[in-house]
C-alpha cells in the first residue's frame, strides 16, 4: 500500500515540523534581560493566608525589590507543580515549602543553595529546625518560617470531672486512657488516625527515630527502627485493647467527637487552637495545653507536625534579592509580627516565639494566658527530623497500611503495617534510581 | 432528542395526534415501567442528594456546619455570602469571571473548530481524511489529565505559561467535539443539499454558513455545552498552567481555600458556598440552551 505509506509519512513530517516550530519559538526566551532598569520583580508561591499583606510591608520599604505573592494550595500537589515548573524553567523566584518536601525539591534540582546569601542567620533558629533546611549538609536550601512542636491538648473540665491527671509519660497516658474507658465507656481519650502520617512522624521523631539518613552516596531508610517500632507498638496496643478510638482525624465525625466531648484530648501541634476553633467551637475555653508525654520520666523532647520554610528556586534570576527577602520575612521582628497576625503562623525564629506578637494567648485558649510562653519552652526541645526524597510515598503507604491496621485492631497488624511502609519506601527510592541500603 | 422523555405511570390525556379510533383503554399501571422508573428515581436521588447537601450546607454558619443535623438548614447563608465576597477583596468573583471566560470563549472556539473540522470530514473527500479522523479518535480515548503536563512543557517552550492563552489554547481542539461534529454532519446534512447549493452557484463558504450551520445547530449546541461543562469543571490543566492566582478559574481558586497548610483550618463554609454559586451558571446555561436541542430544522428538505 504505497499510498498509505506516503500519507503516514506526510503526517509524521507535519507533526515533526510542528514540534520544531514550537521549540524554535521558545528557544531564546530564557533570558529576558530585566537586569538593567527598573526594580527587581520577584514572584512568591505561598499558601499561608495574608502573605500578600506581609509582602506589601516589604514592598513599601524596598522599592528596588518588589515581591508579588501568588497564593497556592498547599500539599503534595504543589510540590509536583513546583517540580514541573522547574523542569520547564518557569518556576517562581520563591516558594513556601513544607520541611518534609525539601529533599524532594532538592533532588529534583528545584531549589537553589542560598548558603552564601544567608550567612549568620542560622543562630536565630532552634538547631532541630535549622537542620531540616540544610538536609544535614553545608548547603542551605530554605529558611525556616513556621514550626509545629507537638503538645498535649486536653479538656480541663472533663479531666477534673473524671478525676484524671495530665499524663507526663506515655505509660501514664495509656493508664489515663484505660481509666477513662472504665469511668465512661462511651468516651475515648483520643484516637489513632491513620490519615495523619505527619503526626505519626512527629511522634516517632520524639522517640528518636531517623527515617531517612544519607551517608556517602546511599540513602538509609529507618522507618522500622527501634524508636518507630516502640511508637507503633504503643499506639497499636492502645487501639487493639480498645483504650482509644481508631477513627481518622479531620472528618466531620471527628469534629463532632471533639465538640461533644466524646474525645477529651488531642495530641497535636502548637497550631491546634486554630483547628479547634472550627472543629469544636462549642468547647471554647474548656481546653488546656501541656507538654507532650515523655517516654522516660524527666526527659524533655517533642516532635513536630507541620511547619514550612521559604526557599529560593533554582530558576530565580535574582537569587540574591530573593534570599534577602526570605531573610527579612523570617527574621525581621516586623515581618514576623505581621506573619503571626495575618497568617496565624507559629514563627520558627526563636526570638519571635517570645515576642510581643505572641504575648497574648490565642482567643480559644484565653483561659491559659501563658499559652505561648509554655509553647516557646516546648519548641526549644524539638528533636531533629530526618526527611528523604520520597516522604510523599511513605505517607501514602502509611495511610493505606495503617488504615488497614486500625480497622483490624490487632497489635500484629500494626507491626506488619510498619514493615510494609518501610518496604514500599525503600522500593520506591530504588525505583527512582537512588542508591539505597536494603 | 425528544424521544428520550421517559414513559410515566400517570395516564396522560390523549395527546393531539393520537390515532383516532384506537381505544385508549382504562388507566392500568404498566408493570414494565415500574422497574425502569425505580432505577431512574434511584439515579436521580444519587445525583441530587449531593446537590441538596451543598444547598443545605451553604446555609450553615461555621459552628453549625458539623454539629447540626445534615439536612437541617442553618442560619448563616447571608453571612457566608458576605464572607465569600469580602474574602481577599472579592477574589472569588475574579475567579468566577475567569471561569466564565475560559469556559465561554473556550467552548465557543472549540465549537467553531469542531464545526469546521466535522463538516469538512463529513462532506469533502480528500487524501488522508480517514487517517486524520482516526488520529483524532485516539485523542478521544486519551484522558485530558495525562496531557496536562506535556501541554505545560509545550506552553513553556512557547513562553505562554501562566497566561489566559495557556488555558484556552489546549482546549480549542476537542477531539470529542470534532468526532461529534463529523457524526452529526454526516447524519444531518444530505449530500444532495450541498450539491443542489453548488448547482445554484453558491460558494463553499456560503453553503457551509447558510445551509450547513443551521442544520448542524443542535449538534453544535451539544458540543458547546459539553465543552463548556468540561472546561468549567477542569482542574488539572489550569492548576498546572497558572501560577498567578488572579488568573485562576474557580476550581483552582476554591482549592486554595481548602488547603492553607496544616496550621490553618480549611475554610469549609466559604468553599461550600462558593461551590454552590459555581453550579448556578451551569444550571442557567442548560435551561437557556436546552430548547435548541429539539430544533430539527430542515429535516424534511430532501425526499428519500
Amino acid at each position: 500500500m504505497p499510498q498509505l505509506t506516503r500519507r503516514s509519512l506526510a503526517a509524521a513530517t507535519a507533526v515533526l515540523l510542528g514540534a520544531t516550530a514550537l521549540t524554535a519559538c521558545g528557544s531564546d526566551s530564557d533570558d529576558e534581560a530585566d537586569a538593567g532598569s527598573g526594580p527587581v520583580k520577584l514572584t512568591y508561591w505561598a499558601w499561608a493566608p495574608g502573605m500578600d499583606k506581609v509582602a506589601a510591608l516589604w514592598n513599601a520599604k524596598h522599592p528596588d525589590i518588589q515581591v508579588t505573592v501568588q497564593k497556592q494550595a498547599s500539599g503534595d500537589d504543589l510540590v509536583t507543580k513546583i517540580i514541573t515548573a522547574a523542569k520547564a524553567r518557569k518556576g517562581p523566584d520563591l516558594v513556601q515549602a513544607e520541611y518534609q518536601a525539601l529533599p524532594t525539591l532538592v533532588t529534583n534540582d528545584a531549589l537553589a543553595d542560598i548558603g552564601p546569601e544567608v550567612q549568620g542567620v542560622e543562630k536565630k533558629f532552634a538547631p532541630g529546625v535549622w537542620q531540616q533546611t540544610t538536609l544535614g549538609g553545608d548547603a542551605v536550601y530554605a529558611l525556616p518560617q513556621d514550626s509545629g512542636p507537638l503538645m498535649f491538648f486536653y479538656r480541663e473540665d472533663l479531666f477534673k470531672e473524671y478525676g484524671l491527671t495530665v499524663p507526663t509519660t506515655w505509660d501514664a497516658f495509656a493508664e489515663t486512657a484505660r481509666a477513662l474507658k472504665k469511668k465512661a465507656p462511651k468516651k475515648s481519650l483520643t484516637t489513632f488516625s491513620a490519615n495523619d502520617a505527619g503526626l505519626f512522624a512527629g511522634l516517632s521523631q520524639q522517640a528518636g527515630a531517623r527515617w531517612w539518613t544519607f551517608e556517602g552516596d546511599t540513602w538509609k531508610v529507618g522507618i522500622d527502627d527501634a524508636a518507630t517500632k516502640k511508637v507503633t507498638d504503643f499506639w497499636g496496643g492502645l487501639v487493639a485493647e480498645g483504650a482509644i478510638d481508631n477513627q481518622p482525624m479531620y472528618t466531620p465525625a471527628w469534629n463532632k467527637a471533639l465538640d461533644t466531648g466524646e474525645q477529651i484530648a488531642w495530641v497535636s501541634a502548637v497550631w491546634a487552637p486554630g483547628t479547634l476553633t472550627t472543629a469544636a467551637p462549642a468547647t471554647k475555653g474548656k481546653w488546656a495545653m501541656a507538654p507532650l508525654p515523655q517516654w522516660t520520666e524527666g526527659e524533655n523532647a517533642t516532635g513536630s507536625w507541620g511547619g514550612s520554610s521559604t526557599a529560593v528556586t533554582s530558576d530565580s534570576k535574582h537569587k540574591e534579592a530573593a534570599a534577602k527577602f526570605a531573610v527579612w520575612l523570617n527574621t525581621d521582628p516586623e515581618a514576623l509580627a505581621a506573619l503571626v497576625k495575618e497568617s496565624g503562623i507559629y514563627p520558627a525564629a526563636t526570638a519571635a516565639q517570645t515576642s510581643g506578637a505572641l504575648a497574648k494567648a490565642p482567643d480559644y485558649f484565653a483561659n491559659q494566658p501563658d499559652f505561648y510562653t509554655k509553647a516557646a519552652e516546648i519548641a526549644k526541645t524539638t528533636a531533629p527530623a530526618a526527611w528523604g526524597p520520597n516522604v510523599n510515598v511513605a505517607y501514602t503507604a502509611f495511610k493505606d497500611e495503617f488504615g488497614k491496621a486500625a480497622k483490624a485492631r490487632t497489635a500484629a497488624a500494626f507491626a506488619k503495617a510498619l514493615t510494609a511502609v518501610r518496604d514500599t519506601t525503600v522500593d520506591d527510592l530504588d525505583k527512582q534510581g537512588f542508591e539505597v541500603a536494603k | 432528542m425528544t424521544g428520550l422523555a421517559s414513559p410515566t405511570l400517570r395516564k396522560a390525556p390523549p395527546a393531539p395526534g393520537t390515532t383516532p379510533g384506537v381505544p385508549q383503554g382504562p388507566p392500568r399501571p404498566r408493570r414494565t415501567a415500574l422497574l425502569p422508573t425505580a432505577a431512574l428515581v434511584l439515579g436521580a436521588l444519587y445525583c441530587l442528594l449531593p446537590v441538596a447537601w451543598v444547598v443545605v450546607a451553604a446555609t450553615k454558619a461555621d459552628d453549625e456546619l458539623f454539629s447540626t443535623f445534615t439536612f437541617l438548614p442553618g442560619s448563616g447563608f447571608a453571612d457566608n455570602l458576605g464572607d465569600l465576597t469580602s474574602y481577599r477583596d472579592g477574589i472569588y468573583w475574579t475567579w468566577m469571571g475567569n471561569s466564565v471566560l475560559y469556559a465561554g470563549l473556550g467552548a465557543l472556539l472549540s465549537t467553531v473548530v469542531s464545526a469546521f473540522a466535522g463538516y469538512a470530514l463529513a462532506v469533502y473527500r480528500f487524501r488522508g481524511r480517514e487517517l486524520f479522523f482516526n488520529v483524532m479518535l485516539t485523542g478521544v480515548l486519551m484522558p485530558p489529565v495525562i496531557l496536562a503536563i506535556p501541554q505545560y512543557l509545550l506552553m513553556a517552550e512557547a513562553d505562554l505559561t501562566d497566561s489566559h492563552a495557556s488555558v484556552l489554547l489546549p482546549l480549542v481542539l476537542s477531539p470529542y467535539g470534532v468526532y461529534l461534529g463529523r457524526i452529526y454532519a454526516e447524519a444531518a446534512i444530505p449530500m444532495e443539499l450541498v450539491e443542489a447549493g453548488r448547482v445554484d452557484g453558491a460558494g463553499e463558504w456560503r453553503i457551509f454558513s447558510r445551509i450547513a450551520v443551521p442544520m448542524l445547530a443542535p449538534g453544535l449546541v451539544t458540543i458547546f455545552l459539553f465543552q463548556f461543562v468540561a472546561i468549567w469543571n477542569n482542574f488539572l490543566l489550569p492548576f498546572i498552567m497558572l501560577g498567578d492566582d488572579e488568573k485562576f478559574p474557580m476550581t483552582v481558586g476554591l482549592f486554595t481555600l481548602l488547603k492553607q497548610g496544616a496550621s490553618q483550618p480549611a475554610l469549609y463554609t466559604l468553599v461550600i458556598t462558593g461551590a454552590l454559586l459555581a453550579v448556578v451558571p451551569l444550571i442557567a446555561l442548560f435551561l437557556v440552551i436546552q430548547r435548541f436541542w429539539s430544533l430539527d430544522l430542515l429535516s424534511g428538505a430532501v425526499k428519500s
